[in-house]
């Protein structure tokens, strides 16, 4: 009774649409359909990505512990971020994860994939060793890194150092080494991924790049200068890119390998971790928003710099 | 094929309002209870509510539990719109803020009377009153106490049965079950070190006062462990390491890690431990009280409080009231321990002979009569204070007097933040 009662109606419907897709041009008609399937997607982004943004941008001039009412209090959380001497460590940490991650990572990761590269022998069996830390858990194997920093006879590390003479170290328990051993493990998950690119970018080359260099006689170092990493640059953009965006946003690793502290006296703790710190921990929100402002805007200055300095070119 | 799902999604629309219907006809009044997600608390409550039902035909309990890491955001969210719990459990730390929220109702005199509070409940609950009203009660406490491990007692040649009682016999206790191997590396502790468990409480709490000093002033807005007493207590605590040599910052990640495998002789933890160790295999340890120094005893307890929300009115708020009582029963307080190893907050369910003198609760029961809840503003951020107090120390090399000075100011602010001074 209810689909015999709903037909006229979608009949109407039927006959409205046709009369007015009559007056469209072609062209009109097509954008008219992309806009339609579009449309999805962009509420989407609007409700779960852009709304949410806009908010947090308006939470970080006020005054908020989540169970009580915002209270506005203008720029007053970026002057208090401004004269806090924890987070200008904590930048200064999130740009160490960066300035220390993204070239290890990539000279790394470039000179696996170009020796891989050649191999033909076993490819895919070592393409897929690199490859699987990547799909490993983090901070699963954030656990097993932080056991082989231990102290001997625990840990791996120093079980090798003292064997071959050398004294033990601290690792994790030092302020200064601290911040590049829980890189490492971070570095060694994150190169996977950027062989596996670079193996692509490499494959991409055309052979007859090379032909023509080995008929100029060009030896192996004038080859990889003038010819390979010339055509990497769009994979290298990428890498640079993304990793750069990964490593600034570091929290996982430090998280699950300092008890969730960024010690010890906030050595590894990155701006992302204080961000959470402050909003789930804390429950200033208004404050962590500030935060969450800042690394915002360092995320999209230093990808906007890379982009231009590595495209123009 | 359209009408088709039309017509699914019609009957099966009304069968969930017919569903509805015959649920709201049975029960007149239905209240939301509200707490996190934690396997033993929610089958505790699950069979509170099911007794709670059966002797309250018209009342209809709807349990919620939320991830820890959610519960106050959607707490805050629910309330203010109408929505979410009419009796909401919240940690005791909290109810300032919540207050401030405007979240809480105080519990109305007439059904909880505060003379009888204070004569039943253990003496910490008195900071839920706030002029002289109290906003919530809690089911269950918890407080501190010395686990050991009575395997590697009988190694070291030490009475399996005979736990150290004053401070001065913890050291020597530990130093005989420090185990190092020749090179010098440590491969058992005596005493686990670990600030960031539960031994921030301990120094704060327990040592300072063992060693004659206060941690805080009377109306908790003053930190005061910047004293001859709080730099004591941080230098022996300090020397456990440095000097003693029973163990080490970070042994096998954590001191829990270290207790559970073996690893380690003896652990400061709470009550809320005991069933995680209960399940580890080969385990025989043993729980004490907290060793005492100069004849002063003192103990950190802390606690998990329930509260009836703005949100209840009229019929429900008598529904809220009801369940609140019947969840802080002496019954519901045995229950509880039972299931999720928590003390009863009555000392006269907690002081009952059989609880006392168990083997492993009593320990904690007897803790209680001489525990301090601190008045926290904000637990992590006060935690991380003491954490780097001793990493000052051990790591920087920072004389004990100035990191116990540096820790001080640091709290200080703050406290002063939080009372908007």
């Amino acid at each position: 009774m209810r689909s015999r009662r709903r037909r006229p109606k979608s009949r109407s419907c039927l006959t409205r649409s046709t009369a007015s897709s009559r007056d469209l041009s072609i062209g009109q008609k097509r954008a008219v359909w992309a806009w339609a399937f579009l449309a999805l997607p962009i509420v989407f982004f609007v409700g779960i990505r852009f709304y949410p943004a806009a908010d947090a941008l308006l939470a970080s001039f006020t005054n908020w512990n989540i169970v009580g009412k915002r209270e506005w209090i203008g720029v007053a959380n970026y002057t208090r971020l401004a004269h806090d001497a924890v987070f200008w460590k904590v930048i200064g940490n999130t740009f160490l994860y960066l300035a220390l991650g993204v070239p290890i990572s990539l000279v790394l990761s470039f000179v696996v994939a170009y020796y891989l590269d050649r191999v033909r022998f076993g490819h895919g069996l070592l393409r897929a060793l690199y490859f699987v830390p990547h799909l490993a858990t983090a901070v699963a194997m954030a656990w097993v890194w932080r056991w082989f920093y231990q102290a001997p006879p625990v840990g791996a590390f120093n079980v090798w150092l003292t064997s071959f003479g050398f004294s033990q170290m601290p690792f994790l328990r030092s302020t200064t080494q601290a911040l590049p051993a829980v890189l490492a493990p971070a570095i060694w998950a994150g190169i996977g991924f950027q062989i596996v690119i670079f193996l692509a970018g490499l494959k991409a080359i055309p052979r007859t790049y090379y032909e023509a260099a080995a008929i100029d006689g060009a030896g192996a170092w004038r080859v990889l200068l003038e010819v390979t990493l010339p055509s990497l640059r769009p994979t290298i953009v990428f890498l640079v890119v993304t990793s750069s965006i990964a490593y600034l946003r570091i929290f996982d690793y430090v998280y699950a390998m300092t008890n969730g502290q960024g010690g010890p006296l906030d050595a590894t703790k990155p701006l992302v971790l204080m961000i959470f710190d402050t909003a789930f921990k804390h429950f200033e929100m208004g404050y962590a928003a500030t935060q969450t402002v800042v690394l915002f805007a360092i995320l999209l200055v230093i990808s906007l710099l890379q982009l231009k300095a590595l495209r123009s070119r | 094929m359209t009408t088709k799902i039309g017509k699914a999604a019609f009957w099966l629309a009304a069968f969930a309002t017919a569903l509805a219907c015959t649920g709201t006809a049975r029960a007149q009044v239905e209240i939301e209870y509200w707490q996190y997600t934690f396997a033993q608390r929610v089958q505790a409550i699950d069979t509170l509510i099911k007794q709670f039902e059966a002797a309250n035909p018209g009342i209809k309990v709807k349990h919620t539990h939320v991830p820890y890491d959610d519960f106050r955001v959607k707490i805050a969210a629910a309330i203010p719109a109408g929505q979410g719990p009419d009796v909401v459990q919240l940690f005791y730390g909290w109810l300032q803020d919540y207050l401030k929220a405007k979240l809480l109702q105080p519990l109305p005199a007439s059904d909880f009377n505060v003379v009888e509070i204070e004569r039943e409940y253990f003496p910490i609950v008195q900071q839920m009153k706030v002029d002289g009203k109290y906003y919530a009660l809690p089911t269950a406490v918890r407080s501190l106490a010395l686990f050991w491990n009575k395997t590697l007692f009988k190694e070291a040649g030490l009475d399996p049965n005979k736990p150290p009682a004053t401070l001065a016999e913890l050291v020597d206790y530990a130093k005989k079950l420090t185990k190092r191997s020749p090179n010098g590396d440590l491969i058992q502790e005596g005493l686990t070190i670990d600030m960031g468990g539960q031994d921030h409480h301990w120094l704060r709490e327990v040592l300072v006062r063992e060693f004659g000093g206060a941690p805080y002033s009377a109306n908790n807005r003053q930190v005061t462990y910047n004293s001859n007493a709080g730099v004591a207590a941080t230098q022996w605590y300090i020397d456990l390491v440095d000097k003693e040599k029973v163990g080490q910052i970070g042994f096998l990640t954590d001191g829990v890690t270290a207790f559970r495998s073996g690893k380690a002789a003896m652990t400061i933890d709470g009550s809320f431990r005991l069933g995680a160790l209960d399940g580890q295999k080969g385990l025989d340890y043993g729980v004490a009280e907290l060793p005492s120094n100069n004849g002063i005893k003192a103990n950190f307890a802390s606690y998990w409080v329930n509260g009836i929300t703005t949100k209840a009115t009229g019929q429900k708020l008598d529904a809220s009231v009801k369940f609140l009582k019947f969840i802080t029963t002496p019954e519901a307080m045995e229950l509880w321990m039972n299931t999720v190893g928590e003390l009863p907050a009555r000392k006269s369910v907690a002081e009952k002979d059989a609880n006392k003198n168990h083997a492993k609760y009593g320990p904690f029961i007897r803790g209680l009569s001489y525990s301090y809840a601190t008045d926290f503003v904000n637990e992590s951020a006060q935690r991380k204070v003491f954490i780097d107090m001793v990493d000052k120390v051990a790591l920087k090399n920072v004389p004990t007097k100035d990191a116990v000075a540096q820790a001080a100011a640091e709290e200080q602010k703050l406290l002063d933040a939080f009372y908007g001074k």
